[in-house]
């Protein structure tokens, strides 16, 4: 391949992207997939063709994917033209196409897959990967979780030149980029625990001190660089800074010190993108307020027992009532039984309805949980049927998908 | 009931077993009290019903290990307990089972049954069961994902026969050996199934009123069809083993 025919077919490939994408937009098939798919298969090299001679940063893991993605995109935003894949198309499909928006953009932000990773890293390497947490999550799909942090280990030590942004309070994560050339710790509390009980290092048993683990064989949380706290984010040496997002919970005070510290890497200054991120009000629909009938409606989704822990943490206390919309499409994983590893103890003394294509799972589990509930599969129906007044609205994938195109636009 | 290492054994929502079986003992009034053995502690050896659920492959080996040391599952089933293991913990109640990067070790030998690693790929799927055990208790529902197939020695019968979906590979799904009972099946098993989990209750509480079980009856019809429709689908694929009449 010469110099010269490079940037010729980008820009063939990108035209052949948008082109697609636009059609399939609005024929209303959504874009962020077709055009990458198809670019794919006309070029196998698409991938790092359009990323080369670009300043790329990941951002994996569990939860907080889209949130940190779009945190990190406006801080990015602040210095200059970047691509950004904001409808949460996290596989290579996706990117392909994301890189295609605009071949000008030096910096590409990107959300991915957390089992897409390591055959990305392989295949174009990256500056910066940002690495939030690893829990249970699609069992059917990925399979078991470690395998998955193994993975990135291995891809992160032969990356040359990475910088990478770890979360250092998750046992699993702190493995992982421990084999990377340079770290970033941050730390924000680690609520969720029941996949770190053993050492990834040597399968020992995990104490913590609160939020400081170790194993007896020497591996322990990392000293962070960047602490996140109710209200602040501190930098090693440096102040607190003040910070009010307007997204709420732990998870995302957690999500906004991952995007300021990763920004920090590639220039830009914590203050600025401190105000880039208050300025977020919804994240692809997450987080937004609706009127569904006369009740006020807040869209929330959680997909697996470490997110639900989250969200249970924020959500408005009775008498808010609350929907639970649960899917087991594909990108749901087929299995519900992780709703037993969710404590819907907590729901208690409020109106709630059972919801979702396995809204019958939901009540059984409900049931034994001892709250009572109603059962509508249609999660827009159920909020109708409750009073009037603030309703949360909490579904994994592929129903907050199906209540966004309901109820959800702007 | 005692639930044996939940942060080993337990990525599937098993511990809803332990929940399910005191649940429904409070609901008829009766007492019930649910022990968490965390790794390190030692199980008690007075409770009647001790739990294991399903796990990855290193946290698997870890249980066995804990387990191995001065026997206290061997000697609770000795006097009377009974023992609803899933999954990787089914496993590990047999003479062996596959650890990590396919390596045999040795299981508790509380069923006379070995593991080995199938040579398809991994298990993942509804699963549908005839029960072999007790006279009361319907087709038995729940979701399987596993990569190990299970071969059952003359000691121990299986507790069912495959009607939808893998189970122990040779058209058995899990075992039972006196009041001891292993399975594949997630859901959580008696979640989905309340009258294995009443079954088990009866062989230690007399006179267990019926309850109303009328959303479990519902869940359970919805996967009943849902089988039904994959199996339509994929007659030509998966095994399938349908039962006669």
């Amino acid at each position: 391949m010469t110099a010269v025919a490079r940037p010729s077919s980008a820009h063939l490939l990108s035209g052949i992207i948008r082109g697609i994408s636009a059609v399939s937009r609005v024929t209303g098939r959504g874009g962020s997939v077709i055009g990458g798919r198809i670019a794919l298969h006309l070029d196998h090299g698409a991938l790092r063709r359009l990323a080369s001679d670009r300043t790329v940063l990941f951002v994996s893991g569990t939860n907080g994917k889209t949130t940190t993605t779009a945190f990190l995109a406006a801080a990015l935003r602040t210095a200059g033209p970047i691509v950004h894949n904001m409808t949460g198309a996290n596989l290579k499909t996706g990117l392909v196409s994301a890189f295609a928006q605009d071949l000008d953009a030096p910096m590409a932000v990107l959300e991915i897959d957390e089992a897409a990773l390591a055959p990305v890293l392989e295949e174009i390497g990256a500056a910066v990967v940002v690495l939030l947490n690893l829990s249970r999550d699609q069992l059917d799909r990925y399979g078991e979780v470690r395998m998955t942090a193994a993975k990135w280990r291995r891809a992160l030590e032969g990356c040359d030149g990475v910088h990478v942004v770890a979360y250092a309070d998750d046992p699993l994560v702190a493995w992982a980029a421990g084999a990377a050339p340079a770290v970033t710790w941050v730390s924000a509390g680690q609520p969720w625990r029941m996949d770190s009980a053993s050492c990834p290092e040597c399968g020992g048993r995990i104490s913590w001190e609160g939020e400081v683990w170790s194993c007896r064989c020497g591996f322990a949380r990392p000293d962070p660089d960047v602490v996140a706290e109710p209200g602040f984010i501190t930098l090693a040496g440096g102040e607190a800074l003040p910070v009010r997002l307007q997204l709420p919970g732990r998870c995302n005070a957690a999500n906004a010190a991952m995007a300021l510290a990763a920004a920090r890497v590639v220039g830009v200054p914590p203050e600025a993108s401190v105000a880039a991120m208050e300025a977020i009000v919804d994240v692809a629909g997450r987080y937004r307020q609706v009127s569904v009938g006369s009740a006020c409606t807040r869209l929330l989704l959680a997909k697996n027992p470490a997110g639900w822990n989250e969200v249970l943490d924020f959500l408005l206390p009775p008498p808010a009532s609350v929907v639970v919309a649960v899917n087991a499409r594909g990108p749901d994983g087929y299995d519900p039984s992780w709703l037993w590893d969710v404590d819907f103890e907590r729901l208690g003394n409020r109106p709630v309805v059972a919801s979702g294509e396995r809204a019958l799972d939901v009540a059984v589990r409900l049931r034994y949980a001892g709250v009572p509930h109603e059962i509508c599969p249609d999660p827009v129906a159920a909020v109708h049927r409750l009073p009037d007044g603030q309703v949360e609205l909490v579904a994994n994938y592929t129903a907050f998908q199906s209540v966004l195109a309901a109820v959800g636009r702007d | 009931m005692a639930l044996l290492y939940p942060e080993l054994l337990g990525t599937y929502g098993d511990r809803g077993n332990a929940r399910v079986l005191v649940q429904r003992l409070l609901w008829r009034g009766r007492p019930a009290e649910l022990v968490e053995v965390n790794r390190g502690d030692v199980p008690p050896s007075s409770c009647d019903i001790y739990l294991l659920g399903g796990g990855e492959d290193s946290p698997q080996a870890m249980a066995a290990v804990e387990l191995a040391v001065g026997g206290p599952l061997e000697r609770a089933v000795a006097e009377g307990a009974a023992v609803l293991a899933v999954c990787a913990g089914y496993q590990i109640l047999g003479h062996t089972f596959c650890g990590p990067e396919g390596v045999p070790l040795p299981g508790l030998g509380l069923i006379d049954c070995t593991t080995a690693r199938g040579k398809g790929p991994r298990v993942v799927g509804e699963i549908l069961v005839e029960p072999s055990i007790g006279t009361a208790v319907p087709p038995l529902s729940g979701y399987e994902n596993h990569a190990g197939l299970t071969r059952l020695g003359a000691e121990a019968r299986p507790l069912g026969s495959v009607l939808a979906g893998v189970g122990n590979g040779d058209g058995t799904e899990g075992a039972v050996s006196g009041r001891v009972v292993g399975t594949y099946l997630h859901g959580p098993v008696l979640a989905r199934n309340p009258a294995l989990a009443d079954l088990m209750l009866s062989w230690f509480v007399d006179h267990l009123e019926p309850l109303d079980d009328g959303d479990v009856a519902r869940l359970r019809q919805e996967r009943r069809q849902a089988v039904d429709a994959a199996a339509g689908r994929w007659s030509t694929g998966r095994t399938l083993r349908r039962a006669s009449g």
